[in-house]
């Protein structure tokens, strides 16, 4: 979801600090060395990383192809596969039996099916292919703003951590405290005031 | 800076205010707007309004969608204590006008719908594209950021108990309507 959709949900962020020098090759490295990689021959369920914005299946970061004007525009991709949940019921109690009959026994212990289901769900993994989510970003450096392009928790969650693991800033979301704190230019009387209010209630 | 979990929800009923007196500038006072935006013709209520009252032993969820959305049965809502937690706005200017919803709790912005460009037909015509859009989706933010702004300097004034809560209210319920 993003710029090339009709309808968008768009998340705000301040970044936390800049990044000292040559910031256009600092992102591309950022985005280099966390790009999305494919899962879909992985045992794992989930995978994410930065892709770019106008071939999110291809992603590429090469010279400037994430700079459009003054703004970085590039896209966060996570990968999931949903295995389900009877699929997953059926080999595990396929392999349960198996198991019991191969050690002559007649239950398994709580460590031994954790054990069985981890290895089930990851062998199933591998056969089912990962769907992709893509959620656009773009990022005006010289303001220290961010828009991402989803509201769903997840995906901001997931957000988040990727950009301080890939250019060692932070994002603070913006919310009704935090555009009260940090774009009001209160002073620090006022600050004080802020923090001191409670709800009003207009009914009579 | 607090906390930030402890601060979302220690000060979401900021966002919910922010709301409500959005609500009742709209409804009284266009030209505020167009101090902060000189192409905002009007700013209308759009297709959906969320209030919940949080005064009683649970949470009332009262959500009015349509065309033709029920202020009235939403002032009521206001009337009776509940708070507007999500509001659809339609921003008009010339020929052209963005749709979005705003949450209260979050600030987030949803179905956010901007005029503007076509999709680009070559690669040559997307760095074009990208900053069109990208400027049309900030045209509205900037307006929010600084009508928030706005509020957040009324809300820390005096004024605020003597004389802006008591318009709120005298809007939510006018004199001669029980």
């Amino acid at each position: 979801m993003g710029l090339f959709s009709a309808a968008v949900s768009i998340t705000r962020y301040r970044v936390d600090g800049k990044i000292e020098n040559e910031v256009t090759e600092t992102v591309a490295k950022g985005l280099k060395k966390n790009a999305i990689s494919e899962i879909d021959e992985d045992t794992v369920e989930k995978g994410s990383g930065w892709t770019s914005f106008e071939n999110p299946f291809q992603p590429a970061f090469e010279g400037s192809s994430f700079v459009y004007g003054n703004l970085f525009v590039f896209s966060l991709r996570v990968d999931r596969k949903s295995i389900p949940t009877k699929l997953l019921k059926k080999h595990v109690t396929l392999k349960t039996s198996k198991r019991l009959a191969k050690t002559r026994r007649h239950f398994l212990s709580k460590d031994e099916k954790e054990t069985l289901r981890e290895k089930v769900t990851a062998e199933l993994a591998i056969r089912v292919p990962a769907t992709p989510h893509i959620y656009d970003l773009v990022w005006d450096y010289e303001k220290s703003a961010v828009c991402f392009f989803s509201n769903l928790r997840s995906a901001n969650e997931e957000l988040e951590t990727l950009f301080k693991r890939s250019f060692n800033l932070s994002l603070i979301r913006i919310f009704p405290y935090t555009a009260a704190d940090l774009q009001s230019d209160l002073t620090d009387p006022e600050r004080d005031i802020l923090l001191g209010l409670s709800p009003t209630h207009f009914s009579n | 800076m607090l906390d930030l979990s402890l601060a979302y929800h220690r000060y979401r009923f900021l966002g919910d205010e922010f709301l409500t007196w959005l609500w009742y500038l709209v409804e009284t006072d266009q030209n505020a707007f167009r101090v902060v935006d000189p192409d905002c013709l009007t700013l209308e209520i759009g297709n959906r309004i969320v209030l919940e009252n949080r005064r009683g032993k649970s949470i009332e969820r009262i959500t009015i969608k349509g065309d033709d959305a029920g202020l009235e049965e939403g002032k009521l809502a206001l009337k009776k204590g509940a708070l507007v937690t999500e509001l659809a706005f339609i921003f008009k200017s010339g020929e052209h006008q963005w749709q979005f919803s705003l949450k209260g709790e979050s600030l987030n912005v949803s179905s956010f719908k901007a005029p503007g460009p076509t999709l680009p037909q070559s690669s040559e015509e997307m760095e074009a594209f990208v900053l069109d859009k990208a400027q049309q989706f900030n045209k509205i933010l900037s307006f929010l950021e600084i009508l928030y702004k706005t509020f957040i300097q009324v809300r820390i004034n005096a004024k605020w108990s003597s004389k802006i809560t008591p318009a709120i209210k005298k809007w939510v319920a006018p004199v001669g309507h029980p």
